[in-house]
């Protein structure tokens, strides 16, 4: 039976990932040709419904979405009725009206797509909900991982920076976990939470991670327009303590680690400009596998009749 | 259900496959393309067969073409995608789509919306191994391996040696409610 909505990792089990995770090949194999696009979702109407502002995962999911050769709908929040004071249920009936197949959604409020979803016979994509999940994400870091191990069972990641806060960090250990990863954190210890999921092991300082021997270390963005601030001293003593400084990047280079960000990166901050050439930074592949794996949510989706 | 062609049945067909498209072809470039799953199958057994006189470069590819299905909305779950691999220019190349059954001529329609997308072929033909009929396009075959008189609702089943670990074709009756 075909899944209507994808909210977030938990609900997947195993076999389900790797369905999702195989079926981006064919997909990615698909931007080498003149012709990116093919009709499998003719017809269909896409609608991106973001409560919070997103330029990479928004245009993301529309190339994925005009790729498939859906119709792509924005419903502009900025300038729509909502700042008129409709409510999520109202918004959800017009677009119920609409007739729309698939709603993409992003609020700061963790659990609103899952609100959605019940509301709407379309099916619903979480795009970043809160500090919850990030589904997508989740899924293209998963197989960011997966190119460069095929067989990724054991492997070790480091995600690095405010876990506490971030979506990204509980929606990409979740799905390593699942997959036989191991996972361990770092960041100040206020930004760690002391019992993350399944006991995932936690360091403070960053050369106690390294002794860790990680394959991949997994930079966190530090979210400067959120509360990320406050819970430490500075910006230059983030970079001096957990960033991937010259010094790092060399030893990471050495020992022949990948580098991870979901990006948009704060150079100067999670790491500096020398990574942006690394050979091993996998930053670019993360973006276009997330078109890839974004297809392949949406073709595997199917919304109610 | 019953087995209705054995494995030297569909070995001579194929032969007749390659025996044709090399007649036709003498000293043309042409490009076998096989149609997931078992045309590339077909295709491959083609290619070896023409591979044995013949020294001229022999192009190869696979299609999966699952994306481009008219038939979407009655499936009860989206097909399996598989990589295709279309590994020359598809520009201006001569190009002979191989499949296992040809039935609606459907799949075949989706084959050439899929092949276009990749650049504009300078000819396409089409090879089948079985030609079972009931055609609902307008689209024929060039070359035919074995022609089989069946009824529009039974169930042509073909096993292939590597897919299935052997060479036999099965029609399924269907009981007329």
């Amino acid at each position: 039976m075909p899944r209507k909505d994808l909210l977030d990792i938990a609900s997947l089990d195993r076999e389900e990932i790797e369905v999702l995770l195989d079926q981006a090949v064919p997909f990615k194999e698909l931007f080498t040709r003149s012709v990116k696009k093919v009709p499998a979702l003719k017809g269909k109407s896409v609608l991106m419904l973001f409560y919070e502002p997103s330029t990479r995962t928004h245009s993301s999911f529309e190339v994925a979405a005009k790729r498939l050769s859906a119709d792509v709908t924005n419903f502009d929040v900025a300038q729509s009725s909502i700042t008129k004071g409709e409510s999520v249920r109202e918004t959800v009936e017009t677009l119920q009206s609409m007739r729309t197949d698939y709603i993409i959604v992003r609020h700061k409020s963790s659990g609103l797509p899952g609100t959605i979803a019940r509301l709407t016979k379309a099916s619903v994509v979480n795009a970043g909900d809160g500090a919850h999940a990030h589904p997508t994400q989740a899924l293209l870091d998963a197989f960011t991982i997966k190119e460069k191990f095929p067989d990724p069972t054991g492997k070790k990641v480091l995600i690095v920076g405010d876990i506490l806060h971030s979506r990204v960090a509980r929606s990409t250990s979740t799905i390593l976990k699942k997959l036989g990863l191991q996972v361990s954190y770092l960041g100040p210890g206020s930004l760690v939470p002391r019992l993350g999921p399944e006991n995932i092991q936690r360091f403070t300082n960053y050369e106690e991670a390294m002794k860790w021997q990680p394959d991949v270390v997994y930079l966190l963005r530090v979210q400067m327009e959120r509360q990320d601030v406050q819970f430490f001293p500075s910006i230059r003593e983030y970079h001096k303590l957990y960033g991937v400084t010259d010094a790092r990047l060399e030893e990471i280079r050495q020992r022949g680690l990948y580098i991870m960000h979901p990006g948009p990166v704060n150079r100067g901050v999670e790491l500096c400009d020398a990574v942006l050439d690394y050979e091993r930074s996998l930053i670019n592949d993360q973006v276009e596998n997330g078109i890839a794996v974004r297809m392949s949510v949406l073709y595997h989706l199917r919304p109610n009749a | 259900m019953e087995s209705i062609l054995n494995a030297d049945e569909i070995a001579d067909g194929i032969k007749a496959l390659a025996d044709s498209i090399r007649s036709k072809t003498t000293g043309q470039e042409i490009a076998l393309v096989g149609i997931r799953s078992r045309g590339d199958e077909v295709a491959e057994r083609i290619l070896t067969l023409l591979a044995e006189d013949d020294d001229r470069d022999l192009a190869f590819g696979v299609l999966d073409i699952s994306l481009y299905r008219d038939d979407f909305e009655h499936l009860h779950e989206n097909p399996k995608l598989q990589e295709s691999d279309i590994p020359f220019p598809v520009e201006g190349a001569h190009i002979i789509l191989v499949d296992d059954v040809l039935f609606t001529g459907r799949t075949i329609r989706a084959a050439l919306d899929s092949l276009s997308d990749y650049g504009r072929p300078g000819k396409v033909e089409l090879a089948v191994l079985i030609d079972r009929g009931h055609r609902e396009m307008p689209i024929q075959p060039d070359y035919v391996g074995i022609t089989l008189d069946t009824d529009r609702l039974d169930h042509v089943l073909v096993s292939l040696e590597g897919a299935d670990g052997k060479d036999e074709v099965r029609i399924v009756k269907k009981e007329n409610s």
